[in-house]
């Protein structure tokens, strides 16, 4: 499973990176995980607001830290 | 290296394991409790509204009785700080609390999706004030000021336009007008609103007028024009509950020390520092040059406008003219160095130099209308 987060390094992408890797870890589900920095990439996603988060190649997500719940849908 | 590596990953799964089993075993009463706002949504709403109004109006009396248990006599200068402190702090998070609980169900509708689609094609003039007033209520955080920039003039929004956005957003936000009307009372707080949105649509229409689209970086220019869409909504009721408890979380958990600070200044500096201390530089007799100076000091302070709380209650409290206190309040939270070397990603030099001054001279004008009016 390849996830991206998008965002441009503020604390909530950071925060948002961060609980991805424990829910992964939690669940025992193996993933890439990458950040998105670039602005001109990100925009290439069409995402309008940070963080953004994208699942083989495909936006889940889009502006502000995704709750926990949501998260651990995408994992499975 | 492998045995290191894999015991803590065993670890969170056993952990895990015991909580869903304690979670199946027992779907106890503090489970239906988190999940009341949910599955019963309008009483949730109705009760949280009734237990606020009690809270709120036993504030006074409370906050005499404490201080009545206290060995300060409640005449000496100690004792009134202490009532002070004891009503407006929690007040002010009551306040707090409700709005930006009120606040965060009302931005589950206006999503920026949702605002650009609203801005786009119109012609400017009417579409600076309906930007400036989405500013208010479209959620919004700094760090994705520059992506909103790019969706909005790529979905054909005016630059103008964007721009009346983009001001009035961090400017003129429901944090700063509970704390404006639960410290200074609902006349500075409605002045805020209408000056800061003055400021956001003129600035936002001169800057439109000057037809500067050839000034923004050329690879922005270039993006492939996309078709704006509202994306998905119609949430349920339980869900914008669960929207407003999150910005609860967020926004009330990360101010409340600052808010706590700047009342414990209002306070403290009361007896402390000379009544006068700040007017003959920012009091209403100031010389000229004092509005210009709050502006110069707001720009390179980068803080939001819970931050910013503690100073605007000191300088008053010392004072310093409304008018010049708005301006440096304003500037901090408008025109930031920070903002301006992010935005110079999307913007070639020329215009954000016209964007700060255009901006900088609304503030200033907010600044010297106030002193001159008040």
């Amino acid at each position: 499973m390849d996830i991206k987060v998008l965002g441009t390094g503020c604390a909530n992408c950071k925060n948002t990176v961060a609980l991805i890797e424990q829910a992964a870890k939690a669940k025992g589900v193996s993933i890439t995980l990458s950040k998105v920095e670039e602005l001109r990439d990100i925009m290439g996603y069409g995402v309008m607001s940070t963080p953004g988060v994208v699942i083989d190649g495909k936006v889940v997500h889009a502006g502000g830290v995704p709750s926990r719940e949501k998260i651990e849908s995408w994992l499975v | 290296m492998g045995a290191p590596v894999k015991k803590p990953a065993k670890a969170g799964l056993f952990r895990v394991r015991i909580l869903n089993m304690t979670a199946h075993s027992a779907p106890g009463f503090s489970q239906q409790l988190l999940d009341f706002p949910r599955h019963h949504a309008r009483s949730f709403l109705a009760l949280a509204a009734v237990l606020w109004w009690l809270l709120y109006s036993l504030l006074t009396p409370a906050s005499e009785a404490l201080v009545a248990m206290l060995p300060v006599d409640r005449a000496s200068h100690l004792g009134g700080a202490l009532q002070f402190f004891l009503y407006d702090a929690p007040k002010v998070l009551l306040l707090l609390t409700a709005v930006v609980f009120a606040m965060g169900m009302v931005n589950s509708y206006f999503t920026p999706e949702r605002t650009r689609a609203l801005l786009a094609g119109r012609s400017e003039g009417m579409a600076n004030v309906l930007a400036a007033c989405l500013g208010i209520v479209t959620p919004f955080c700094s760090c994705s000021a520059v992506p909103l920039f790019i969706g909005f003039v790529q979905a054909g929004v005016p630059l103008g336009v964007t721009f009346s956005f983009l001001i009035s957003a961090p400017m003129v936000n429901e944090v700063a007008l509970t704390l404006l009307f639960g410290l200074f009372g609902w006349r500075i707080a409605l002045l805020y609103l209408g000056l800061g949105l003055s400021v956001a649509i003129v600035a936002g229409w001169v800057i439109g007028r000057l037809k500067m689209e050839q000034h923004l970086e050329d690879w922005v220019r270039d993006m492939p024009k996309v078709q704006a869409t509202t994306g998905d909504q119609g949430l349920t009721l339980g869900e914008r509950i669960a929207a407003g408890q999150a910005s609860v979380r967020e926004i009330v958990g990360k101010v409340w020390p600052y808010i706590l600070g700047g009342i414990a200044i209002g306070g403290a500096i009361h007896g402390w520092v000379p009544e006068d201390f700040m007017a003959s530089i920012m009091g209403r007799n100031a010389p000229w040059w004092s509005v210009p100076l709050a502006v110069l000091i707001g720009v390179p302070m980068y803080t939001n406008a819970a931050g910013v709380i503690p100073i605007v209650q000191a300088l008053l409290a010392k004072g310093a003219a409304l008018g010049t206190v708005l301006a440096f309040m304003m500037s901090v939270i408008a025109l930031s160095l920070p903002e301006m070397i992010i935005l110079r990603k999307v913007l070639k030099l020329r215009l954000i130099a016209t964007f700060a001054t255009i901006v900088a001279a609304g503030i200033l004008l907010v600044g010297y209308v106030f002193n001159a009016v008040l």
